[in-house]
């Protein structure tokens, strides 16, 4: 065995217990793990189904666009360009986008760094591994790319409010129309909107990177209202995360039949 | 009012020590650090404590309460149960001196290797102007106390000491922000900080901003928009391949500055 | 005795504080090899505490503002007892001390034009003071840390003096011990700069840090120098009272200088009944008149609450033993009335900071409990106004352990800029002075060595001794008592016989433990110096028999004009301090016209 290294180095105090917290500091990293692993179960799970995705004029963020030959009509906003050759369902195609974005998410980062690696589950409690290099290595020196992300994040949600401004047609194909999926449309939309612009790359691109804001006042403005929205990125985060499932599972709900959507006019 | 408070301090040196139980009679209003003062003025004269203030603005008594780092000046004995037993312990990070001291040396030779702040000169006036929202990122950074709080948590050192080596810590990226966002400061600090100071190595999971008793929002504001720049510099494919075309990446190694010590 | 580590070096410095960072950066410029000793980490010094800012005439926000009215200010502020050289040099140079600053990274608050903001403070009469937010000491000792990191000087923390030592009497080097590891050092130069600040930690209510315990005044006296006004110690008039464990602890005077006023508990702002002669001119009679002042200085006087500090402090004590103080002994500093919540918290951080974390009171809603703490001396090493040097060559000193330059108080700002242009001057004429005498390096002898460490080490070989802990608290006691803000002769003259007795006790110390990091040992050591330094005080104080700035005697209210030609000098004889009267170095007649 090795020379013990962290708490236990030879140079340190001698203090058997990996952390002296009294507090219940286990329960943000069991949480955040708990909340995950549902989501990607949940995600997974329908986003390999191929069904119930679709309940005129409501199309689920999961299959949005919806771009293979095997798309249900109505859905096809964006044509089925892809064609056929695609073996999975076209939410996998698809979810790859906002994977992307909230695996390498500044906020997300620490959340599955301390609940599923453990390093470290909270502050000033020992993590288990004996070596740690961080992000400078493959695979997690990709997490540098996060702007890429957002970028391409920031186009999907630009369909997201597309699809949730043609949720404001009838079942019949009509303007002018609303019921209760319109509305957890366009929140989502909303919300995954903020939840991309509060984004740190975000804030660093619009105006972090600059050193003079004197010089750029409407970038520092724009800056200003980043910042404000940066401050709730980790709730955000969550919010968006909860509600898009949520939006999806109503749809699924309205699509398979199992309720109907309430309609406002 | 006053209480009979219980308390488990560290005592010991390198080759070894315990938790010594203490009961030590407290007052309203009191903090930890008063308690320690407490018993070392009564029960044991030679209890090691650093501090110096005891206003929370110079840093010194950093100590773990209960586990968490903390000023032991600015943690309130209210903020416990009267029956409750406080523990304090030295930092986990650095070599222990004595009791609650530590050697906080490798604080002090990282900041040795930041290179220091070089201005454009001068304008014909003499004076230098700079607009107070161009000072104002700096002048967050620069609140800090040098608690070492945060290098004391980080766990890319706390847990693993060979990282000493490659790795500054967040008291020192809050510097590299600092100076990288300085309006007046001519160098470019984006390699060091990512070869030198290794700001790679940071997971961004926040315990640094968690601990900071002045309150300074070091992930958000000083390590994320680091990482950032060191993007823009290191890992932009775009920005990348921009400078090799037009042939900047030679002009940028040039500005790259020697460390400060001389 | 086992041979011990020894380091050479042409200018030493005891401090790294404002004043001993600036000198060493000076040194350093002026080409000499310099080392630093400090008591603390470095960076944790007792600057770090200055709130309000560095006063300099830079008339970025006044135009009318010029050295010769920043000298007025100093001169008038202390009563006229200020070195008057000193004064100028002070003046006359801040400016670009503070300019220089920001050339090695120091960010101060902007004024719309993009110049150095100055805010306004007691005693002066333009907005003078450069500053940020209310951190301006913790922004000053950052700068000049990381200026004197980047040179490379060589910095020796944690490592206290306990002696200077002297050959053919001229400065040979200093003595001292590790804190760390309770071994010892001895650093060889011709040339020793003090720079330890100062004496608060003989008194019982004090804004200071632990490490205020006048170890620079005492090493210069025992090397033969003599210290000046030493009876000046300033009370601030604003520290904590509430909770105990904080009492004492600063509230930065740009509290006042922001807009904030005093208040009795009958909700009176107090400090109109408190006006001296001496001031009125310039000074608002009325509530009106003072806040129409924070927009309009020109057609408007200053309010009273920034009066200069001693007239401040002995208004409030007045106060609380006219019985119309607040429920913890103070009086009502009330700004959440005056400013937004907004303004408050972007103006005054650290204030808000300081009182939510430590006394549950939010500043932006309701009033602060305030009383005088002590915060400076005013007194110390007597030295040549241009150079630094005392009387003994190779002996300089500059910060708050030099004398003079404040006279009888000092005004709030002055002490930054002090730091900034005598450490400067100190270490450049350290510098120089080893360079005219190149050829002459003194050594310790192990004789003086063996001296020094028996010496320190007695108070290992004493059993059931006293208790240091016990006895700093009786000093405190005493010096608080009877040696506070209002001093009668009859209470001084017991102080004397207290401190005779306290000094008797300090023979018989007796510590626990071993020499590592012991921190009753590094007490029983400091013990020494301060009282030293408070007999000092007392006997000066006993001496003067007149009021003047930081010195107020009950038996002799007035002031005197035939003291006000007189400095008191405490020196050394033997184990006694001896107290003689010197003329004050009078000014120029060109420098007089500015006070007609």
């Amino acid at each position: 065995m090795a020379a013990p290294t962290g708490i236990k180095s030879p140079t340190r105090a001698r203090i058997a217990a990996r952390t002296l917290r009294t507090d219940r500091w286990w329960l943000y990293p069991t949480f955040t793990a708990l909340v995950l692993v549902a989501f990607v179960a949940y995600a997974t799970y329908r986003a390999f189904s191929g069904q119930h995705y679709f309940a005129e004029p409501y199309l689920t963020p999961f299959y949005s666009p919806c771009v293979t030959t095997e798309c249900v009509d109505g859905s096809r906003h964006l044509g089925t360009w892809v064609g056929d050759w695609w073996p999975f369902s076209p939410a996998v195609l698809i979810l790859v986008i906002p994977l992307s974005l909230r695996l390498t998410c500044y906020y997300y980062r620490k959340a599955y760094y301390r609940s599923f690696w453990m390093s470290p589950p909270a502050c000033s409690v020992a993590e288990p591994h004996r070596r740690y290099t961080g992000e400078t290595r493959f695979p997690l020196i990709l997490q540098n790319v996060h702007r890429y992300a957002l970028y391409i994040a920031l186009a999907y949600n630009v369909l997201l409010t597309y699809d949730a401004v043609m949720a404001f047609k009838s079942p019949e194909g009509e303007w002018g129309h609303m019921g209760l999926g319109t509305l957890i449309l366009v929140v989502n939309a909303a919300l995954l909107g903020l939840y991309s612009l509060s984004c740190h790359s975000c804030r660093h691109i619009i105006g972090g990177r600059l050193r003079n804001f004197s010089k750029h006042p409407v970038r520092y403005r724009l800056w200003g209202g980043v910042s404000v929205l940066n401050g709730r990125h980790a709730q955000l985060a969550w919010a968006s995360l909860v509600w898009v499932a949520f939006t999806d599972f109503y749809i699924w709900m309205v699509a398979s039949g199992t309720w109907s959507d309430p309609r406002f006019f | 009012m006053g209480y009979d408070l219980k308390m488990k301090v560290w005592r010991g040196d390198a080759t070894g020590g315990d938790l010594v139980d203490y009961t030590v009679p407290v007052e309203e209003g009191e903090v930890v650090l008063d308690a320690l003062h407490r018993i070392q003025a009564t029960q044991s004269g030679d209890l090691a404590v650093r501090w110096n203030c005891k206003a929370g603005k110079c840093g010194s008594c950093s100590t773990e309460i209960n586990g968490k780092p903390r000023l032991a000046c600015m943690t309130r004995l209210s903020t416990f149960e009267e029956g409750e037993t406080v523990t304090v312990t030295p930092l986990r990070t650095f070599p222990v001196v004595r009791d609650l001291v530590t050697d906080v040396s490798y604080n002090y030779k990282v900041a040795e290797t930041v290179p220091a702040f070089a201005p454009e000169p001068r304008p014909a006036d003499g004076q230098y102007r700079m607009q107070q929202v161009d000072v104002e990122r700096g002048q967050e950074f620069r609140k800090c106390i040098e608690c070492f709080l945060c290098q004391n948590v980080c766990h890319v050192i706390r847990d693993h000491e060979e990282n000493k080596q490659s790795f500054s810590g967040p008291r020192f990226f809050l510097r590299y922000a600092e100076l990288e966002m300085h309006p007046l400061d001519t160098n470019d600090r984006r390699a060091l900080a990512r070869e030198q100071a290794g700001i790679g190595m940071c997971n961004i999971t926040k315990c640094c901003t968690e601990v900071c008793p002045e309150g300074i929002h070091i992930t958000d504001n000083a390590i994320i928009p680091m990482k950032e720049r060191v993007v823009d510099r290191s890992f932009d494919p775009v920005t990348w391949l921009g400078r090799k075309i037009f042939r900047r990446d030679q002009l940028e190694e040039a500005q790259v500055p020697q460390t400060g010590a001389e | 005795m086992a041979e011990i580590e020894r380091h050479s070096f042409d200018v030493l410095v005891v401090g790294a504080g404002g004043a001993g960072l600036r000198a060493a950066i000076a040194a350093h410029d002026a080409g000499a090899k310099v080392g630093i000793v400090c008591k603390s980490l470095l960076g944790k010094a007792h600057t770090v505490m200055a709130e309000g800012g560095i006063a300099a005439a830079m008339a970025n926000v006044w135009a009318e503002d010029n050295w010769q009215v920043h000298f007025r200010d100093t001169m008038r502020g202390g009563k006229m007892l200020n070195h008057w050289r000193m004064a100028q040099l002070h003046a006359q140079e801040a400016p670009d001390r503070v300019r220089e600053l920001e050339e090695w990274g120091a960010l101060f608050d902007r004024t719309p034009d993009g110049l150095i903001s100055q805010r306004d403070f007691g005693g002066h009469r333009y907005a003078r003071l450069a500053h940020v937010g209310d951190r301006t000491g913790l922004e000053l000792i950052r700068t000049l840390q990381q200026r004197a990191v980047a040179l490379g000087i060589e910095v020796f923390m944690e490592c206290t003096i306990t002696k200077l030592v002297k050959s053919d009497g001229r400065i040979a080097g200093a003595f001292g011990y590790w804190r760390e590891s309770g071994r010892f050092v001895a650093f060889e130069a011709p040339s020793v700069v003090l720079a330890t600040g100062g004496i608060g930690k003989s008194y019982k209510v004090t804004s200071n840090s632990w490490e205020y315990t006048g170890d620079g005044h005492a090493l210069a006296l025992e090397a033969g120098a003599s210290l000046v006004n030493m009876e000046f110690v300033q009370f601030h008039p604003t520290g904590m009272v509430w909770p105990p464990s904080v009492k004492g602890i600063l509230v930065t005077e740009s509290v006042r200088g922001d807009g904030g006023v005093l208040r009795n508990s009958e909700g009176r702002r107090f400090m109109f009944d408190y006006i001296p002669e001496f001031f009125k001119a310039e000074t608002a009679d009325s509530e009106e008149e003072a806040d129409r002042w924070y927009e309009d200085k020109t057609n408007n006087r200053r309010p009273p609450e920034l009066l200069p500090r001693d007239e401040v402090a002995r208004a409030i004590n007045s106060e609380v033993k006219a019985g119309r103080g607040s429920p913890h002994g103070g009086v009502f500093l009330d700004i959440a009335s005056r400013r937004t919540p907004e303004y408050i918290r972007r103006r005054l951080p650290s204030m808000y900071h300081q009182f939510k974390e430590l006394a549950d009171v939010d500043i932006t809603a309701e009033p602060m409990e305030v009383g005088p703490t002590c915060h400076y001396v005013m007194g110390g090493v007597a030295v040549d106004p241009d150079t630094g040097e005392s009387v003994v060559p190779g002996l300089y000193a500059a910060g708050e352990v030099a004398g003079g330059m404040h006279g009888a108080n000092r005004l709030g700002g002055n002490s930054l800029s002090d730091l900034l242009v005598f450490g400067r001057r100190t270490g450049l004429n350290a510098a120089y002075a080893v360079v005219r005498r190149r050829a002459e390096r003194p050594t310790i002898s192990d004789e003086e060595i063996r001296a020094a460490s028996e010496h320190a080490l007695a108070p290992f070989s004493i059993e059931g001794g006293e208790n240091p802990y016990t006895v700093q608290h009786d000093l405190q006691e005493v010096m608080h008592n009877l040696v506070g803000i209002i001093r009668t002769a009859e209470e001084m003259e017991q102080a004397l016989t207290d401190l005779a007795a306290l000094r008797e006790r300090i023979t018989r110390l007796s510590v626990e433990g071993h020499r590592q990091y012991n921190p009753g040992w590094h007490l029983a050591l400091d013990l020494h110096n301060m009282l030293r330094v408070s007999e000092c005080i007392a006997r000066a104080a006993l001496e003067r028999t007149e009021s003047r700035g930081g010195h107020t005697r009950d038996d002799y209210p007035a002031t005197d004009d035939s003291w006000g030609k007189l400095n008191l000098h405490c020196r050394l004889d033997g184990e006694a301090v001896g107290i003689t009267r010197e003329p004050l170095p009078q000014m120029p007649d060109d420098l007089r016209e500015l006070f007609n």
